[in-house]
């Protein structure tokens, strides 16, 4: 087993508790923009109980990216609700009966595996700097792995963006690309 | 380097939790007050005769009553606007006053970048609370703002790490014992200070907040709430001024001197730089600023980074 103290312990219960609140809070709250920083909300508790294990980079990076991704999610959400302003009545539930047999499945299982896997006891000592160590096996062991998700993440990303922009590069430069000054909606700062 | 680290204990651990929090509080608000003092002192063009204004101002909007607007999201409202000045509070955990930080991680950098995450975030929900057209217009444009700075940032901040061959703050300022790291990335410097003032929306960043939006994401904002979205922009200039000094202008060290006054000195510097430089720009649109950061400095900074890591395989950086 770790060794906790039960301060620590104390702090991981109560960080636990309100991760699930805060994710009960995104399915009451009738605001778009409510819903968003409530599931923020329960990710950084989560980054807190990482902290609490001191797993500092962990933590750290997960308070980074949830940040910046539910900012903005926050954008996109509020973009494709029915009411852009996001401040009238909306639900985040749908599909309540379907969605409700899964949470069950899910939750049993999870359980199940919990309680009756046997777990196996730590082997080794608590690295003095967990950060390098988790470096090291990105970099390291696991490099192709990262690698191959990063390329895929940015081919998502790039293929997004493509299908959703409604500009490609000949309304910027013409029929025939020979444009010499792109024709943008919205100058930019570099003089193009 | 192990030695290194193991002989500084973090101001917590040295001078007890409690002092070690104040301490930091202290300095914050001290770096707040400097900032505005120099900012006021440029933009008036009177001197320091105007220094003591922000003071006076800031206590006219202790004092002063709130408005509110027709139906406020006051919950997001209040939260965002609390977390704006404890954000930057909290990125000064990391910065090393006297070669001591609050409280030293493996991961010191993350987490000042972090805080400056949490910063945007609570920037875009203060524009949204008020229900304001305006308000969220500022929102919205700070938003876009911050997400190009984001980038250009985290590479000059990747470049240090490297350099360093850690992310604690202290093991940087080791680090550069021999030499500045400002002399090996001067572009990493620069962007840093030119985020920070994006981060705070300061000086030609300004636009969310602009005169053109009736103030933007300040526009409803009254009395002390108003207090604290300036105080944590100023709050965060500092600490970025002080991060600055530890990251690339060789932290504490310097002749003759003891090694906080050079901290000090330096960082005061770092602040009346960037203020009289920055004061000298008119305020940008958001489209071009944002244009700027995406298509100059994140290049820039990428092939920075370039630099530094061929410089620290080759061993340059010892």
């Amino acid at each position: 087993m770790v060794d906790v103290s039960t301060w620590s312990l104390v702090v991981v219960a109560v960080l636990g508790v309100l991760a699930v609140a805060l994710g009960v809070a995104v399915f009451v709250v009738d605001s778009m923009a409510r819903a968003t920083f409530a599931l923020l909300g329960s990710f950084l508790a989560v980054a807190g109980i990482l902290l609490v294990f001191d797993l500092v980079y962990l933590a750290v990076v997960t308070a980074l990216m949830m940040t910046i991704e539910m900012a903005v999610m926050a954008v996109f959400m509020i973009m494709f609700m029915m009411n852009p302003a996001g401040l009238m009545p909306m639900s985040m539930v749908h599909n309540q009966r379907g969605s409700a047999g899964v949470g069950v499945v899910t939750f049993v299982v999870l359980v199940i595996g919990i309680w009756t896997v046997d777990w196996p006891p730590r082997t080794g000592a608590l690295p003095e700097d967990s950060t390098r160590q988790l470096g090291e096996a990105i970099m390291g062991s696991h490099m192709l792995v990262m690698l191959v998700i990063g390329i895929a993440l940015f081919g998502t990303i790039l293929a997004g963006t493509v299908l959703a922009t409604a500009r490609g590069r000949y309304d910027r430069f013409g029929p025939d690309l020979s444009a010499a000054r792109p024709s943008d909606p919205v100058e930019g700062g570099m003089g193009r | 380097m192990s030695d290194v680290l193991a002989a500084t204990s973090t101001s917590a651990e040295a001078w007890g939790l409690v002092p070690a929090v104040l301490v930091v509080i202290t300095a914050g608000l001290v770096l707040a007050l400097v900032v505005a003092a120099v900012d006021s002192a440029v933009v008036t063009g009177r001197g320091l005769g105007t220094a003591a204004e922000p003071l006076r101002s800031g206590s006219r909007l202790l004092l002063e009553e709130r408005r509110t607007t027709l139906a406020p999201d006051r919950l997001l409202w209040r939260v965002g606007g609390g977390v704006v000045p404890v954000a930057a509070l909290l990125s000064l955990a990391v910065v090393p006053f006297g070669g001591r930080t609050l409280w030293s991680t493996s991961a010191d950098l993350v987490w000042f970048n972090a805080m400056e995450a949490l910063l945007w975030a609570a920037v875009w929900i203060v524009g949204w609370g008020p229900n304001s057209l305006h308000s969220l217009v500022g929102g919205y444009r700070f938003l876009a703002q911050g997400l190009a700075y984001e980038l250009p940032l985290m590479f000059s901040l990747i470049g240090v790490g490297v350099a360093a061959g850690s992310l604690r703050t202290t093991d940087i300022v080791v680090a550069q014992s021999d030499l500045w790291f400002v002399v090996t990335m001067p572009v990493g410097f620069v962007v840093f200070v030119t985020s920070a003032a994006a981060f705070a929306f300061w000086g030609p960043f300004a636009a969310p907040a602009g005169g053109d939006i009736a103030g933007g994401v300040t526009s409803e904002l009254s009395g002390p709430d108003r207090l604290l979205l300036q105080l944590g922009r100023a709050v965060f200039l500092g600490a970025a001024a002080a991060m600055a000094v530890a990251l690339f202008l060789g932290g504490d060290s310097g002749p003759w001197l003891p090694g906080f006054a050079w901290y000090v000195l330096k960082t005061a510097a770092v602040i009346v730089a960037l203020i009289s430089w920055g004061r000298r720009l008119p305020v940008l649109r958001p489209d071009r600023t944002v244009e700027v950061a995406w298509i100059v400095l994140v290049p820039v900074t990428l092939l920075q980074t370039l630099i530094v890591a061929v410089l620290a395989v080759t061993g340059f950086y010892g």
